[in-house]
């Protein structure tokens, strides 16, 4: 509750200075993401982040002489709300967004801030296309995109598993079938292997029986799953208790506490690809020392890579001493800067250069990278 | 011909579960011609209460027969009081308002249930615990039917007909198919029809409260939001049963199950709900009324 | 002192009913219990306070429907006093007019985008009031024709080109076609059974955009998806968010120009005595099935219009934006304005979509006060915000009859 009253007294916070004729000295930075609603939990973590790296530079003086407001707006994952923050956003005048979580939405909003010339950094979206398709120069990440991790996954199975037969489940979400969708299409280009059943279960039902009963009729090597970990952890879980024993791997979507927390001693073993282990890196360090000063508690998912977006964005502008779209921009794909992911800058594309993913295995009931 | 099986008794399991829900749909809807949304929330309601007793049991190192017990007792009287306030805040004051009103009001509840369940707990999908013990004489058909697959079934079997005999033979019973058949000539034969929509919403949640516990030790997790589903789903079973019907309830519920066991099993599950959904449209084209419901003939 | 009592009772019931759930937390996994008594103190002043406030508003309720039935004829409340005599409402309507079409010069391009949002479940709440506020038919899944709508724009457009213009009278037209396909296999429902339908067909739209990856590109969703062109013209965000602010605004006028004169036309009259009695209406000779048709198919293309318009506004649409919540969302517009009442639905639909954006302050609290206040507002006017006014005619100079 404690948390929760903070965030809450933190945004009530931010809504009154946004609102305030006195903001003329600042330099504001918009933060976007869900912060309520089901999918709360996947934003909340960047906007802290942010927060974090603002008060962190305020004390140090601020940016080019000026203090940074973060203006943290909520769309709750969903498109159209996210259009409508992203113009709230624009209006508000700020140099730059870390955001939007959700691909869906940050697809959504991404053409308002092409238009406004405005640079945004999400921490958490995922989706190959918003890069790869080089319709939004001004979108760069500090998070892998689906692909790289869709990439590895398929690597880990033909080559260390030896798989022959596959079977791919997918949520039928925008994450979970867009990375189902890529593995399939790796396996059938690298003809070592043969997909023989490819599913979407829809998130939510009561069981899943009916689709592990026809996995195991398929008799597959290995079962790969796009998807989060709610549903990773019901199909485990069933699978295992009909003595279903095949390897299972899944994405990042699975790879969080709650997974293992959920399925118990059926997560024993299951495989999951993750943003490689930072968790040694001193700047990680600092900043989940910061977190617990100000927060209490774990952090959550993304947030050291809204971390790295906002140390980017902001020394990106310390940089190029402009706040200026093309200084701004030109700062971020040549300049390193060390965050709590390593030192990093972005591709011609916005990719952020080593960032990456690792294969993670449950054992002993935690993630243990495989190496 | 076992993958018939394993598919069969997925969908049986499956379809009790609906089934269990949908008898307080089904008893609601009959008594006072609501379509109860909040029914769903009181199951969800039902399943954290359980967890949170099963929690303390734990703490306490209770045996597993005796937490289960428990968290099923409580859980059942905890959800029949929510289903008893929430017939006392949002529908006994529409009683006499136009008939779509106590729907949005029901609507309106359930979003405010599933809202006060997410602050007061978690947004997150929290672990149950498994309650039911691994029988030793399931291990030979363990590759068909679980042990908590076979609780689920037996249950749902079980309370199907204790509230057909009750509804039928005890007092109370009867005046609740009399309320269900004119709720005037009720009042005036002296039925107490208050307190008869109070029983009738105490035993539907009482009942949604049992699944709820049961299915979050069969699943291992539950959030704010299995309500919902669960709900839309379970309404589905009741109307294709012929809503209003007890055994129509439970015979829409398993029809549900299997139709979306086979058709995950022999087409893909890409397409289940579409399967049930387009189902439940046949049926009522050829049935009007559901399965087992009875198709008033309206005097003119 | 009875009130006192009254009151203790009911908090000590909510304490008792919030006691799990708001006080105790538990981890299965780490084996701890949390306990929050402090919770419990706030559950037990909330509620009593609330139940003094909750008797006060009943009996103002009850004294206000006696009063109503002692003075037998129907007395029109304060606003549909104003809403109905054109001594007032012209102006009034003008003001209105004037303050909309000033609107987006005045606030921000956030608060215009929000407005866009309100004026298009304007529309949308008025489409689904000829199905359910006039005809009586109870439509779950009335958010399949917004997305066939929008789903119609984003495809046309992707595939071959087509400019929004081109595609708002096909939008309309295909959700139309749609509503009557939904409409010819339920004829013989009533009541409830047709609402189940309708909201499985709402499902299966739905299911079928998310899975059917070669027609509707799944649940990524299309993106890029142009903003209306304005001559040829580019326009930056801004002034393409006042240009459809505008057309949203002709729009939402022409909806309520339409509804209007349908609401008084034969059609409209039918559908009224459909709702009231259908065999009574059969024996005075309406087709019961072409009336339905009609409904279904005049409702649905409004939901289709706006559909397109939505996916020029948004730019980027996806199966999530269409799901069963949103049916109910705009089925609550209707009846918490009043069924069938034109200015009811305007004004259910700003509240229901301005309240959650301006009590965004509360943000986590946002989602339980719109549902209590969804519930308070049927328990304390059941028959909507603004009810309808019914057509009478008034015969002789004192007996009205109805």
């Amino acid at each position: 509750m404690k948390f929760v009253s903070k965030v809450f007294s933190l945004m009530v916070c931010f809504c009154l200075v946004a609102g305030s004729v006195f903001a003329q000295d600042t330099l504001k930075i918009g933060v976007a993401g869900p912060y309520s609603g089901d999918l709360a939990s996947y934003g909340i973590p960047t906007a802290n982040a942010v927060k974090l790296v603002a008060k962190k530079i305020n004390a140090k003086g601020g940016v080019l002489g000026k203090k940074v407001e973060v203006i943290a707006v909520d769309d709750q994952c969903k498109p159209e709300l996210a259009t409508n923050v992203a113009t709230k956003l624009v209006s508000e005048g700020v140099v730059g967004v870390i955001g939007h979580i959700c691909s869906g939405a940050t697809k959504a909003a991404l053409p308002i801030y092409k238009d406004a010339r405005l640079v945004v950094i999400s921490s958490a979206s995922t989706n190959p296309a918003l890069t790869e398709s080089g319709e939004y120069p001004n979108f760069f990440r500090t998070i892998a995109p689906d692909d790289a991790q869709a990439r590895l996954d398929v690597d880990f199975v033909l080559n260390r598993l030896h798989a022959k037969k596959i079977a791919i489940i997918h949520d039928k979400g925008d994450y979970g079938k867009g990375l189902a969708m890529m593995e399939k299409k790796f396996i059938e280009e690298s003809g070592k292997a043969k997909v023989i059943l490819f599913e979407g279960v829809t998130p939510g039902a009561i069981d899943y029986s009916a689709v592990v009963q026809k996995i195991k009729r398929n008799r597959p090597d290995v079962v790969m799953f796009g998807g989060y970990h709610p549903e990773a952890a019901k199909i485990v879980t069933t699978m295992r208790r009909k003595r279903l024993k095949v390897p299972f791997i899944a994405g990042d979507g699975v790879r969080d506490v709650s997974f293992i927390k959920v399925a118990g001693r059926y997560a024993e073993g299951v495989y999951a690809s993750g943003p490689r282990d930072v968790s040694s890196n001193p700047e990680y360090k600092e900043a989940l020392a910061e977190y617990q000063k100000a927060f209490h508690g774990k952090p959550g998912p993304f947030f050291e890579n809204g971390y790295a977006a906002a140390e980017a964005l902001l020394n990106a502008i310390e940089q190029s001493k402009s706040t200026k779209y093309e200084d701004i921009v030109k700062a971020l794909r040549t300049k390193y800067v060390s965050t709590p992911l390593g030192k990093i800058k972005f591709d011609s594309k916005g990719d952020a250069e080593g960032v990456g993913f690792s294969v993670y295995q449950v054992r002993g009931g935690k993630f243990v990278e495989v190496k | 011909m076992d993958y018939f099986w394993d598919l069969f008794f997925s969908g049986l399991t499956r379809g009790s579960i609906y089934a269990l829900i949908a008898l307080g749909y089904t008893m609601v809807y009959g008594i006072i011609e609501l379509i109860n949304f909040a029914h769903g929330e009181i199951y969800m309601l039902g399943a954290f209460t359980g967890l949170i007793v099963a929690g303390i049991c734990s703490v306490l190192g209770l045996s597993l027969i005796s937490t289960l017990v428990l968290a099923i007792v409580i859980a059942m009287i905890y959800a029949s009081a929510y289903g008893v306030t929430v017939e006392r805040i949002a529908y006994r004051p529409l009683r006499n308002a136009p008939r779509l009103s106590p729907l949005i009001s029901a609507i309106g509840m359930s979003i405010f249930l599933q809202n006060y369940v997410l602050l007061a707990q978690t947004s997150k999908f929290v672990p149950f615990p498994n309650l039911i013990p691994d029988f030793a004489f399931m291990q030979p058909f363990e590759d068909f039917i679980g042990p908590s697959e076979l609780v689920i079934i037996v249950v749902t079997a079980v309370a199907m007909t204790v509230l057909t005999l009750f509804i039928k033979y005890t007092k109370i019973g009867k005046a609740m198919r009399a309320t269900a058949q004119n709720r005037k000539m009720a009042l005036l034969c002296g039925v107490n029809v208050d307190h008869v929509i109070s029983m009738t919403f105490i035993i539907g949640s009482a009942l949604a409260a049992l699944g709820g516990v049961l299915i979050g030790s069969y699943m291992g997790q539950i959030n704010f939001f299995i309500g919902f589903i669960a709900g839309i789903k379970a309404f589905t079973a009741a109307v294709l049963g012929g809503i209003g019907s007890i055994p129509g309830a439970v015979l829409g519920g398993l029809i549900l199950g299997w139709t979306e066991s086979f058709a995950t099993g022999y087409v893909s599950s890409d397409y289940q709900d579409v399967f049930a959904f387009c189902l439940l449209v046949l049926i009522l084209i050829f049935r009007p009324a559901g399965i087992l419901g009875r198709t008033n003939t309206k005097k003119v | 002192m009875k009130g006192f009592i009254r009151s203790l009772q009911v908090a000590l019931w909510f304490m008792f009913l919030t006691f799990p759930i708001m006080v105790i937390k538990v981890d299965i996994v780490e084996k701890t219990v949390q306990w929050r008594w402090m919770n419990l103190v706030y559950v037990g002043i909330g509620s009593f306070v609330l139940s003094f406030v909750w008797r006060f508003l009943m009996e103002k309720k009850n004294k206000g429907i006696k009063a109503r039935e002692e003075s037998r004829d129907e007395k029109l409340s304060f606003i549909q006093k104003i809403l109905t005599e054109p001594r007032y409402n012209r102006p009034l309507f003008l003001g209105l007019l004037l303050f909309v079409l000033v609107f987006p010069w005045m606030f921000s391009t956030y608060q215009t985008n929000i407005m866009i949002s309100a004026l298009l479940y304007v529309v949308l709440g008025l489409g689904l009031n000829i199905v359910v506020g006039l005809a009586g038919l109870l439509d779950l899944g009335y958010v399949a024709f917004y997305a066939v709508g929008a789903y119609a724009y984003a495809l046309l457009n992707y595939h071959f080109h087509l400019g929004f213009w081109t595609v708002l009278p096909i939008g309309g037209l295909l959700a139309a076609i749609f509503g009557i396909l939904l409409g010819i296999p339920v004829l013989r429902l009533r009541g409830d059974y047709l609402a189940i339908v309708t909201l499985g067909f709402g499902e299966i739209i739905r299911l079928v955009l998310e899975n059917w990856d070669e027609f509707s590109f799944g649940p990524s969703g299309i993106s890029n998806i142009p903003r209306p062109g304005f001559f040829g013209l580019h326009l930056t965000v801004e002034q393409a968010t006042i240009y459809i602010y505008y057309l949203v605004v002709i729009m939402s006028l022409i909806t309520i120009f339409v509804v209007n004169r349908l609401q008084n036309s034969r059609l409209g009259r039918a559908w009224l005595a459909l709702r009231e009695d259908e065999i009574a209406c059969e024996a005075m000779g309406i087709d019961r099935m072409k009336t339905k048709l009609a409904a279904f198919a005049l409702g649905a293309t409004w939901a289709g219009f706006a559909g397109v318009i939505f996916a020029a506004k948004t730019t980027f649409i996806n199966p999530a934006s269409f799901t069963f919540m949103e049916s109910a969302i705009i089925l609550s517009i209707v009846v918490l304005g009043g069924m069938g009442s034109i200015p009811g639905v305007i004004l259910a639909a700003f509240l229901m979509i301005l309240l959650p954006e301006y009590l965004r302050a509360f943000s986590q609290y946002r989602m339980l006060l719109f549902g209590a206040s969804m519930v308070l507002v049927m328990v304390f006017r059941p028959q909507g915000l603004i009810p309808n006014v019914r057509r009478k005619y008034l015969y002789g100079q004192k007996q009205g009859v109805r």
